[in-house]
């Protein structure tokens, strides 16, 4: 039954299905990690109780979501064997050095630090718990540099030579394939989008019970937190992402072609296209809504600037325009509604209806999950628009995949999706269940039945006499 | 550089993180593999808490093997993988399993039956894996050219399923041992009562394995009954029996550490046979690890990180397990 399907579709909708899973994971740990950093250095700084009841409710949520960015992690790092067996012969020499340094910088010191900042802080004293902490969240960073200077080496590949045998080896120097052009570009913006995403979580699970308790001092401090952080944030995630975009016209124009819509040049001046259907057999975006002359004025930064369309690259090099398209608009619109929301905090600041706006509240539940929609319709964009090639302009997709049988790759891309989706999504409603439940004065660590715990992971041993 | 070989390097970090694996993230498997065997309640909740703080440290080897591989040895990397598609897609959905339990079981006591099930078998499952992976990496994958040449079924042989369960009883041996080490009362003389017919069924595996490698196709008899392999043919399967015998006895001695570290030597001394069975080569009897060799502008760059970065993590992770040294009980460390 399987055999009717091509094996690299295949092994690319498995690559598709499990890297996205895995990244809502990271997008959340990387940000909430810091969280928890700053929470505690709060609550050493101050001694405010507050601060030590928030870290302990957000730590139960941490560790689970860090499992599953582990083991769906670890899935991804053998993927590329397994599905992309040409890739990682012939790039194998390049990226494979940059992974390694991951895991030796990084994996090891987030896995490392983490037992001691689940379950230490009764051995190891307030100051080395904190060091935990910290190691964790410099380590969910440092993970970030690396993976994210491999997929930018692949987007935007420099500073390498091509082996007698096909191999891509790496030139004289190291830091020109580390540094590569996108690479700067990539880890800004997908950094800040780590950042963005928590803080619509934690704005979201303060506002949830905000609603139900304007007084709950746990849920306040974590609303007001989570905004301060979008209303500062979301801006400077907007001008990153359109200097990334000027990167990418300027090394990979026709992705941008692909997310602006444009088939056909316009040499006196592109419209920017809001909304249409993009039709790639017609090679034209249908009942389009367009701003005349803005696209060439935010690209080129000149209203008349010439720009060129899909009609100036070979139709076997056209990535799928609909699905970047979309992608990329979806992604913008939630950055400018996150902005909206920090704008509409800032103003309930200044009247003082921070905690008791039930508008501002409800629209920022509406948007707590956005961040994973935005971050995941980022990488589409990023991913599908370099499509044909893996390696840019260099390796195409369909030749970088392993030599495997369409029911192998169907099968256990079968096996993927419905595990992925009974145990991620058993995970997720766990984390939703810890969620619905108000901070509390007192917080524990663990339900009742966590033994190991139970004895308090908590950095504060005197909470009590102290308002929720 | 006259007189260093950058692969051969290589290649003793990479045997060395496949090393490190087996024995830290072999015995939290193995503990997976005899949870059944534990009465539900405090002593399965006290076996869980012996290695939930280091258990993902463990696993990062796993990782550290995979992607040194890659880096270091690309073509084995993408021959290797292929060949093994079945078993190893298997391997990371079990851990997938074995991984989550590890926070789910306490979040959701009204299903704790199901994240225990899900531990133990995600455990077997990929311990299985591992072994059939070991197994059919010894007898030989078919290589054309670049890439492998054979279908995703040929890893199941008999040979390959034998080192599958041979494996699964290493696994569970160690981590009867870690439980007689860190654990006391009941669940220990569990342990106890577990670690005695382990410790036979090992040693015949180990006969088994040993016995049967030398006649699968390849250069194996000659490298193991030829000279100078023969200098070590005899004094292993010696120091095998005088181990084996050491580690009988301790699982009723007062030294709670030796059962642990008896197995240990016995998976250290099963590792060396292996390492002459296939060195020089990395696919073995198709690739060496110099035809596979990454260049040397990798290796290197890679080496001054290794060589920098590994003793530091061996040290914080020494801190780690020091933090949580000593016996744990229901409620955690003490
Ligand atoms: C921008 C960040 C980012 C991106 C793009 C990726 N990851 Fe990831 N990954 C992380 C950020 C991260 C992290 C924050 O470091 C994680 C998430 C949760 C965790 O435990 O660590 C992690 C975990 C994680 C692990 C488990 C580490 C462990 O054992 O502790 C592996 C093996 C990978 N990842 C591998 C990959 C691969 C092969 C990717 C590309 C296809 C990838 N990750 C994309
Ligand atoms: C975690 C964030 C990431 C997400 C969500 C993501 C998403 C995607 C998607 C959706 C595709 C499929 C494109 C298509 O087939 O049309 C893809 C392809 C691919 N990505 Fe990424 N990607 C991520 C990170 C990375 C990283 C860090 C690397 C490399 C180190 C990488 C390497 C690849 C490769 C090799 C393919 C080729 C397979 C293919 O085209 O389907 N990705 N990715
Ligand atoms: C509204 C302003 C935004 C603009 C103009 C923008 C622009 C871009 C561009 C041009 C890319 C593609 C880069 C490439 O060519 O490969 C991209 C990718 C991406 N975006 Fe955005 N973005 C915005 C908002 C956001 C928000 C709010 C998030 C998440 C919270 C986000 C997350 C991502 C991610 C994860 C990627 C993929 C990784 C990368 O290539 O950086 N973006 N963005």
């Amino acid at each position: 039954m399987l055999d009717a399907f091509d094996p690299v579709v295949l092994a690319r909708i498995q690559f598709a299905f499990t890297v996205s899973f895995h990244f809502i994971f990271p997008s959340f740990s990387i940000g909430l990690a810091s969280y928890l950093m700053v929470l505690e250095a709060l609550w050493l700084k101050t001694g405010n109780a507050i601060y030590a009841n928030l870290y302990r409710y957000w730590l139960k949520i941490f560790a689970i979501a860090f499992a599953m960015g582990v083991v769906s992690g670890i899935v991804m790092s053998y993927q590329f064997g397994t599905n992309w067996s040409v890739f990682s012969d012939k790039a194998g020499a390049v990226i494979g050095p940059l992974m390694a340094y991951e895991v030796l910088t990084a994996f090891f010191l987030e896995a490392g630090f983490l037992g001691v900042m689940l379950f230490g802080i009764n051995k190891v004293g307030k100051g080395l718990h904190f060091a935990a902490t910290c190691a964790v969240a410099i380590g969910t960073f440092i993970s970030a540099f690396w993976i994210l200077s491999a997929n930018s080496w692949m987007q935007t590949p420099v500073g390498y030579e091509i082996a007698a045998n096909g191999q891509f080896v790496p030139g004289p120097s190291w830091a020109a394939i580390i540094f590569n052009p996108s690479f700067p570009y990539r880890l800004v913006h997908t950094v800040i989008a780590a950042y963005l995403t928590t803080a619509l979580v934690v704005g979201g699970v303060g506002a949830w019970h905000l609603l139900r308790d304007s007084a709950n001092r746990g849920a306040r401090t974590m609303f007001s937190m989570a905004m301060w952080m979008a209303a500062l944030v979301a801006p400077i995630q907007i001008l990153a992402g359109d200097m990334h975009g000027l990167n990418t016209l300027e090394h990979q124009p026709a992705k941008v072609m692909a997310m602006e819509g444009h088939y056909q040049s316009h040499p006196h001046g592109a419209p920017l296209i809001l909304f249409g259907i993009p039709n790639s057999a017609e090679q034209r975006v249908d009942m389009a809504v367009e701003l005349p002359k803005m696209s060439s004025l935010i690209l080129k930064h000149d209203p008349d600037a010439p720009l060129a369309g899909l009609d100036t690259v070979p139709a076997d090099e056209h990535p799928p325009v609909g699905i970047v398209f979309w992608s990329f608009r979806i992604m913008v619109g939630i950055g400018f509604a996150i902005f909206a929301l920090g704008l509409l905090s800032l103003v309930a600041r200044v009247r003082g209806r921070l905690y008791d706006w039930p508008l501002l509240h409800r629209l920022a539940i509406l948007l707590g999950p956005a961040g994973f929609v935005a971050v995941i319709a980022g990488w589409v964009t990023t991913e599908v628009g370099r499509q044909p090639y893996v390696v840019y302009g260099l390796l195409r997709t369909v030749d970088a995949a392993s030599p495997l049988a369409a029911p192998a790759v169907g099968a256990s891309l079968l096996a993927f999706i419905i595990v992925y989706f009974a145990v991620f999504g058993v995970g997720v409603w766990y984390i939703l269940k810890l969620m619905a439940k108000p901070p509390q004065r007192g917080e524990s660590a663990e339900p009742a039945a966590g033994p190991i715990r139970s004895a308090g992971i908590t950095p504060a041993p005197a909470v009590e006499g102290e308002r929720p | 550089m006259i007189g260093f070989d950058l692969t051969l390097a290589w290649a003793a970090i990479i045997a060395f993180a496949v090393a490190a694996y087996v024995v830290m993230d072999g015995f939290d498997l193995g503990i997976g593999i005899l949870f059944p065997g534990f009465r539900v309640g405090g002593e399965r909740d006290m076996a869980m808490n012996s290695i939930a703080p280091v258990w993902d440290g463990n696993e990062t080897w796993l990782v550290l093997g995979g992607g040194g591989l890659m880096a270091a040895f690309p073509l084995a990397y993408a021959i290797i993988l292929p060949a093994l598609y079945a078993p190893l897609t298997a391997m990371l959905l079990g851990l997938v399993f074995r991984g989550v339990a590890f926070e789910f079981r306490w979040r959701d006591p009204g299903h704790r039956a199901f994240w225990d099930a899900a531990f133990c078998g995600g455990s077997l499952v990929a311990t299985l894996a591992q072994g059939i992976t070991l197994g059919a990496l010894l007898q030989g994958i078919e290589v054309g050219g670049r890439a492998y040449a054979g279908g995703w079924w040929d890893w199941l042989t008999p040979f390959s399923l034998l080192t599958g369960v041979s494996l699964a009883i290493g696994y569970a041996l160690l981590g009867a041992g870690w439980l007689i080490w860190k654990t006391e009362g009941a669940l220990q003389a569990d342990a106890r009562r577990f670690a005695r017919p382990l410790c036979l069924a090992l040693l015949v595996a180990i006969a088994a394995v040993s016995a049967y490698t030398p006649f699968l196709e390849g250069k194996y008899h000659e490298r193991w009954f030829g000279y100078p392999g023969l200098f070590v043919t005899i004094p292993v399967p010696l120091l095998v029996a005088v181990g084996a015998l050491l580690l009988w006895r301790s699982i009723g001695g007062r030294r709670d550490g030796m059962p642990f570290l008896l197995t240990l030597g016995l998976f250290g001394l099963s590792m060396l046979g292996l390492a002459i069975s296939i060195y020089p080569d990395v696919v073995p009897g198709r690739v060496t690890i110099w035809e596979a060799a990454a260049p040397e502008r990798s290796q290197l760059f890679m080496l001054v990180g290794a060589v920098v970065l590994v003793p530091i993590i061996l040290g914080y992770t020494s801190w780690a397990y020091w933090v949580f040294r000593g016996k744990v009980d229901e409620a955690g460390y003490h």
